[in-house]
Parts: C-alpha cells; structure tokens; sequence
C-alpha cells in the first residue's frame, strides 16, 4: 500500500511527499521528519517570505500612490479638500482609490469575487438552457440551429477556452512537426536543404506569426461561419511551438545510436520496417521531449496572442481587466497569473509523466 | 574443405589527408567451411574493422574480400554478427528481440513454428524464464546471451564474434565461455571469434591466428590448435599441450607488442619545445616577443 502510493506520487511527479508518506506510516521517524521538514517545511516558509515581500511592496505601493493623489488634490483645491479627500479613501468610499500593485489579501479577495461570479454565470446559464429547452426542441426538428447561450463569459469559461486553444495548437504543432520531423531526420539532403528556413523561422516573436497567420487565414476561411480569431490564435500558437518538437524529432531520427543502425544492416530490415521497428521507437524519448517544450512554450505565447488576437481566453480576460480599470481589476489579473502558472506547472506535470512513461523502456 | 571467407590483400584506413591512419595492411586469411577461427590481438589493433570487413559493415580501400568465391557489398543473412555491447533494441524484450531477426530470416515461417523457433533459442541460452524481460532488466551475461540466440536463431552459415565476452565480468564470462563451447560443438558452422583472451581462443578455436598491433596491422602466423574437443577450461588447464601453446602465443604478442612500442618511440620520439621565460621586460614588450615567436 504504501509502496504503491509513493509510487503513484512519483510518478506524477510529487515525489518530495514521500517522506511525508513514510512519515505518518510510522518508518524511521526521525529521518523523515528531517526530510518531510527539508522538503515540505522549507518550500512552505519561502512561500511565506514571499508573501510578507508582497505585502511589504504593495503597502509601500500604495502609500506612494495615495500621498500622489492627495498632494494633487491639494495643488487644484487647496488644504481642506485635500484632508477631506484622505479621509474619504482611508474610510474605503471615495470612488477613486489609489490603484497599484494589490495586496494578498485583495487578491483572496478576487479570488473569492471570481468564484462567485463563476456559480453565478453558471445560474445564469442553467436557466437559459431550461429556458429554451422546449423551443430549441422544436428548432431541432424544423432543422434549425438550436439558440445558444450569448451571454459574459465567467472565468472559468475564459480557462477552458484557452486549454481548448492549447490542445488544438499542439495538436496541428504535433501533425506538422512528428512527420516533418521523421521525412527530414531521415533524408540529409532534405535536412540540409531546410535548415536555414527552420534555423530562421525558429526565433521569429509569436506576435509576428499571429500577424501572418491572420493575413493568411483571413482569405482563406473568408467565407468560414466558424469564429476566425479562435482560428487564428490556435494556428498561431501552434506556430509558434511546433520547433522545438520538429528540431527535437529530426536530431532524434537522424541520430539513432550506431549499435542500433548496424543491427538494423545485419538483420536485413526493410526500409518501412526499419522506420517503424527501430527508428520510431529509438526516436520516441527525443520527441517527447520535444513535445514536453512544445507544450510549454504553447500556454507561454497563448496568452499574449489570445491578447493580440481578440479571441477568448485568459489573454483577453487579463486585456479586459486591465482596460476595465475596476477597484479590483489589478487584483484578478494577479490572479489570473497564478492560475496560468499553476495550469502551466500542471501541464508540464503531465508531460513529464508521458515522458518518464516513454523513456522507462527505451533505454539500457 | 570449401573455402567460405577469403581476403586478400586487405587493407584500410580511416581519416583524410595528414589525419589518415591505416589501421589494417595486407591482411590476407582464409576460413574453411565449419572451422572455428579465432583472432587475437590487443584492444586497438584493428580486430573490431576486421570483422565489420567480413560481415559487410565496412568496405576495404585495397584487395578483396570473398565469401564463398564472391566479394562481399553488404551485409547478408548468412553471416551472423554477435558484437561486443550486445547492441539489442531495448524497446523490444528478449523474445521480440530475437522474434525480431527470425522473421527477417525466415519470412514463410508459420506464426506457430516461428514461436517455437524462437523459444528453442531462448531455452537453448538458458533464458527462458527471462523471455518476456526488456533488456534494461537483464545483466549483462543475460543481454549477451540473448544476443547469442538472435544471431543463432537467424540459422546462418557463418558467425562473426566480435569480443562477445570481453564486457563481462570473469566469472560470467568462464560459466559462458563453457556454454558456448557446449553450443558451438552442437552448431554445426563456421565460426570466427575475435577476442583479446588466448585462453578463450585455445578454449573454442581450431586455429588461432595473432593480429599484430595497429596500426598497419598484420596478420601473424597461425597457430592450430590440436587440442582434442569437447574442452573444458578446468582440465585444459592442466594439459601440457594447453601451457605450451597459450605460452606460445603470449609471447609472440608480448613480442610483437614490444617490437610495436620500440618502433613508434624510434620514429616519433616526443620532443619538448625548448621553452624560455622572459623576465625582466614590460608587459607591452611581452606581447611583441610573443606574437614575433
């Protein structure tokens, strides 16, 4: 039992809970509560010391900003209202608050504010969907589209619809790259004869390729029902990540080990037989890796195009609140960044674990 | 006797202009059919080009290499390699590794007899327990042997031993220096070993044939081996016949090795730059001297 939860845990990639594990399970108590307090204690203080920096800089922030608006009102109104002016935003009811840097617990607050408006939008959604229930029935056997919900987006819609970006993006990034990769890994002339282009293209900023993409997929999909910047964003993103899986495949088809080329001419395989036996398999650790990067780089450049393309996400989530400009418009983009961190941590979690799965048995 | 592997005149470098190095010169050999050959010679002296010439891995600047009167192009079936790190595909296990060149060798094989194939070589290493273990699992006797029944399994006429042993520890290696004797004696073919072990040659071989130190190594005299079969290392150690020939051999290497590291010290003596520290100048007079030097 035990066994097998650090097992899992490992495996998922949270093996510094095994101490912890052995810990309340009763083994060599002193060495593991030694590690559990190394391993587990320590992340928790720094996380703690980050914290009070954070309280420290947004207090400090936020004085700046207030002293700044009292001493403006003081230069246009004199004393009096200026004093006045203090006293309103100390008491929390003057419309315009200092906005800085926000503090933690404004941000908790976001937090909580976000969760709310989640539940609520989903009420709303619900009661929509009884709503239209009978007519979209009737729709349906008229052969009509059946009438959707249009309403705000909640947070969490905005995280789906990026994860929806991402997936599609490393997907074409994986259809384009894999093959790609394999056909120039294979042929030297081919991959001497691309080199450049990839080598070029390579280092090109994401913001560019949306702008490419957009001029292409604008004429292409003119005539397209579907929602353009959606398109748009996900070929981008895709775009812009499918390197490091194309450079990762091509080193590892083209640099198979020489032991393993020379069974291959000793045992006589064919050359499709020769791809898929032998290739492929000594490859796959390499492309994964690839892979693993391309994931990651793909959440790094989604937002900023989800932000440039106008499509939704939690690119255009952060852009809104940041033109929005609400007393707690800097607290959910803060948030915002935590959740995309943690998606990110998430997803790289993830890959690692197909990774570590692939490699197990591709090595001696 | 048919002659199976002829060279003649075999010769090859590796390298380009001034970096050139001519690893083998002149070699010339002849096996017989169902003779078991060994070559031996030190780590460095050209044995491993030597063979990759007779399995069709590499290909002689000068003179030729024949198998049964044809020269060799490539790789072929009915030569079966054994190298030293085992090079087994490590996604495959022991069964599928060995599956593996079956099918390649025998493509008409019914899946059923082709199974039993494959588990008669397997049984025949002593892995069966270990059919369905990756190689990552195995040590590295275990890796070897399964190396073993792939080349044997593929039924070739001919196999190439490249040190198959040499990256074993020595006590795996004496258990499977028997073993091979034992299968070597029931494989009716044509062998040729290549190994930096003289016991290990006088144990398997007919003939024992001494590969002078690279580079432009040569082939030395052969030694024939009259040493009645089956051998086993605990009594051959107590022949005289043993003694006398492994002594023999030793020291024409020893000889060889000596005459080799003479000649290389005659010819390229290592001369030191007979340099000087300058002292006393300024730094800026340094630099002058240095780029004038």
């Amino acid at each position: 039992m035990k066994e097998k939860i650090i097992k899992a845990l490992t495996f998922i990639g949270l093996g510094f809970l095994e101490p912890l594990v052995l810990l309340i399970s009763g083994e060599e108590p002193k060495k593991n509560a030694e590690l559990v307090l190394t391993k587990i204690g320590l992340p928790i203080v720094s996380i703690l010391v980050f914290l009070l920096i954070w309280q420290a800089a947004a207090t400090s922030l936020y004085n700046t900003e207030l002293d700044r608006k009292v001493a403006d009102v003081r230069l246009a109104q004199g004393e009096k209202a200026a004093n006045k002016k203090k006293e309103e935003i100390e008491n929390g009811d003057a419309s315009n608050k200092p906005t800085t840097l926000p503090s933690p617990k404004q941000v908790r607050q976001a937090v909580v504010a976000l969760w709310n408006d989640i539940q609520e939008v989903q009420t709303k959604k619900n009661e929509f969907a009884k709503k239209v229930k009978k007519v979209n029935k009737q729709r349906k056997a008229q052969g009509k589209p059946p009438i959707v919900y249009t309403g705000r987006p909640s947070f969490a819609d905005q995280v789906i619809t990026s994860l929806k970006t991402v997936f599609w993006g490393v997907m074409l990034a994986i259809v384009v790259a894999v093959p790609l990769g394999i056909v120039l890994g294979l042929g030297k002339i081919a991959r001497d004869s691309t080199n450049w282009i990839i080598q070029i293209f390579k280092p090109v900023s994401p913001v560019v390729w949306l702008l490419l993409v957009s001029m292409v997929v604008k004429t292409v999909f003119a005539d397209s029902k579907d929602d353009l910047a959606f398109t748009i964003s996900f070929i981008s993103v895709g775009l812009c990540s499918m390197w490091a899986t194309l450079v990762n495949t091509i080193m590892g088809v083209s640099s198979v080990d020489n032991d393993i080329i020379n069974v291959v001419k000793v045992l006589k395989l064919g050359y499709f037989k020769q791809i898929y036996k032998v290739i492929l398999p000594s490859a796959l650790p390499l492309i994964f890796t690839g892979v693993r990067i391309t994931v990651s780089v793909a959440w790094m450049v989604l937002i900023a195009i989800e932000l440039l393309a106008q499509s939704p996400g939690l690119g255009s989530f952060v852009w809104e609140e940041f033109q929005n400009g609400a007393n707690d418009s800097n607290a959910k983009i803060i948030v915002a960044m935590f959740v995309i961190g943690i998606i990110g941590f998430m997803l790289d979690r993830i890959m690692l674990m197909v990774q570590t799965f692939i490699a197990k048995n591709n090595s001696l | 006797m048919e002659k199976i592997i002829e060279l003649k005149n075999v010769s090859k470098s590796y390298g380009l202009g001034d970096d050139k190095v001519e690893v083998l010169t002149n070699i010339n050999l002849t096996i017989n059919s169902n003779e078991f050959i060994a070559i031996v010679g030190y780590t460095g002296s050209g044995k491993t080009t030597l063979v990759n010439l007779m399995s069709g891995l590499l290909m002689p600047d000068s003179g030729e290499v024949l198998y049964k009167g044809k020269p060799i192009t490539g790789t072929s079936k009915e030569r079966g390699i054994i190298f030293q790190n085992y090079s087994l595909l490590p996604w495959l296990t022991v069964y599928e590794n060995v599956l593996l060149a079956v099918k390649e060798a025998a493509p008409d094989m019914q899946k059923e007899e082709c199974k039993e194939h494959v588990m008669k070589y397997i049984t025949m290493v002593g892995l069966a327990p270990a059919a369905n273990k990756y190689p990552s699992e195995l040590s590295g006797g275990m890796r070897q042997r399964t190396s073993v029944a792939r080349a044997l399994a593929m039924q070739p006429e001919t196999i190439l031993m490249d040190e198959p042993l040499s990256a074993l520890d020595a006590l795996t290696r004496a258990t499977i220096q028997g073993e091979f004797a034992d299968i070597c004696e029931k494989e009716k073919k044509t062998f040729l070993l290549i190994t930096n072990d003289v016991d290990e040659a006088i144990l398997l071989a007919d003939k024992i044939i001494p590969l002078k130190p690279g580079p432009n190594a040569s082939l030395g005299p052969i030694f024939s081996v009259d040493i009645p079969k089956p051998r086993n290392l605990t009594t051959l150690n107590k022949t005289q016949d043993f003694l006398e020939l492994r002594k023999a051999i030793t020291n024409y290497l020893l000889d060889m090795g000596k005459e080799r590291s003479g000649q290389l010290n005659e010819s390229n003596p290592i001369v030191l730059p007979s340099a000087k520290p300058i002292r006393g100048a300024s730094f800026r007079d340094k630099i002058k001297y240095a780029f004038a030097k």
